[in-house]
């Protein structure tokens, strides 16, 4: 499954998408986790009960702002959480 | 009808079903599925993985109690009790405020497999046009979830705006689907980013000469246009089915499938039960795989 965390307002649209199907089985044990500068990320049983990456609730209408930093205007030149998920299950909209 | 009383034209009529040719002590598994959404309440009943009755009504302001209400309705009219139901899930915005549910579901996963019974295996996308959010859902042949989007946070293009809209014109909510195809010449949308916008919006029309129907036509479009832009982002692939209350209103269901050049695949089902409906198949398939749980007697 495609899970599809953000928003979209007059601005643009904010989603950061993780393939769960990707995500099941994760190699690199669970980088993202540690890899987010704002620990964004959690590890949840999701409704078919396979153990999975998700946005916690309170970063999910704020992703514009939270991941602005980590974004080519913050210094990066990759974003941490896209970087260290080598299955490739986390991609952003934006 | 008298002075100070007011009709509420937005009241959508609360329906119960049972299939009287079963029977539910003959089955091996019974199920239930409580879906506690914003606007609306449903609870399901499943026998051996088959729909066996239903209960459809309102959600008042304390969601425990809605789904007490819920249950409570479809239980009497199966004559059974909760100690009769081996595995209760619960879904929608209130899923885990149900006292009596062993394990709450999202209604995303819910409503696809709901839709997945309804309309058979064939379904790929739903568009669940709920009473206060609308989510574009794409799922395969079992009926899980590959991709989902939900709208944004405003009510339009939602059941609540087609309350507000029903009142604001006093036409009765079940007439306004038919009664926005008795116009002339199909109006352009009105505005679809705001419930509050369009109804100032459409109060600024009646003013300046348009007819009540016009006006239902307009926001009918503008419906059906904001729901149609979510679809698009997801991509609608064949087949496409509709669940939730605004699947009974032809006025919007037309127009999407004017817009999208796809037909929208019919159920003998009430649309409005399907996240109830794929909440107790889940239940059956969890008893199938686990077993039955004991009640929980906080219930009802």
């Amino acid at each position: 499954m495609i899970a599809n965390y953000g928003y979209k307002d007059g601005s643009g649209e904010y989603y950061i998408s993780i393939d769960t199907d990707k995500c099941i089985q994760c190699p690199v044990d669970r980088a993202c986790t540690k890899a987010c500068p704002k620990s964004m990320f959690e590890i949840m049983t999701d409704d078919y009960d396979d153990v999975v990456a998700a946005i916690k609730q309170t970063n999910r209408k704020t992703l514009a702002y939270d991941c602005t930093g980590c974004k080519p205007t913050g210094g990066y030149a990759t974003l941490p959480c896209t970087a260290a998920c080598t299955p490739g299950a986390i991609k952003h909209s934006w | 009808m008298t002075l100070g009383e007011k009709k509420e034209y937005w009241r959508w009529e609360e329906n119960a079903w049972v299939d009287e040719s079963k029977d539910w002590r003959s089955a091996k598994i019974v199920t239930a599925g409580i879906d506690v959404g914003s606007v609306s309440s449903q609870a399901v009943i499943v026998c051996d993985g088959e729909l066996y009755g239903f209960n459809n009504m309102r959600t008042g302001n304390n969601s425990p109690d809605s789904a007490n209400n819920a249950i409570k309705g479809v239980m009497e009219k199966c004559g059974m009790s909760l100690d009769n139901i081996h595995f209760v899930v619960g879904t929608g915005y209130g899923r885990v405020n149900v006292p009596f549910a062993h394990k709450a579901i999202t209604e995303i996963a819910c409503h696809a497999r709901g839709a997945n019974y309804m309309g058979g295996s064939a379904v790929r996308t739903i568009l669940d046009m709920g009473g206060q959010d609308c989510k574009a859902i794409h799922c395969d042949e079992k009926g899980k979830v590959t991709n989902f989007l939900m709208n944004d946070k405003c009510a339009a293009g939602t059941g609540r705006g087609m309350e507000v809209i029903a009142d604001l014109m006093q036409i009765p909510i079940a007439d306004l689907g038919p009664r926005s195809f008795d116009v002339d010449v199909e109006p352009a949308a009105v505005s679809s980013v705001c419930v509050v916008f369009a109804k100032s919006e459409a109060l600024g029309l009646l003013k300046s000469g348009w007819t009540k129907n016009k006006v239902v036509a307009a926001y009918c479009q503008a419906m059906a246009e904001r729901v149609v832009s979510l679809l698009e982002r997801i991509g609608v692939e064949k087949e496409f089915f509709i669940t939730g209350g605004i699947a009974k209103n032809p006025g919007v269901v037309k127009r999407i499938e004017r817009l999208l050049k796809i037909e929208v695949v019919k159920t003998k089902y009430d649309s409005q039960i399907a996240g109830a409906l794929g909440a107790a198949l889940f239940a059956n398939t969890l008893v199938a795989k686990q077993g039955a749980a004991a009640p929980i007697k906080a219930a009802a």
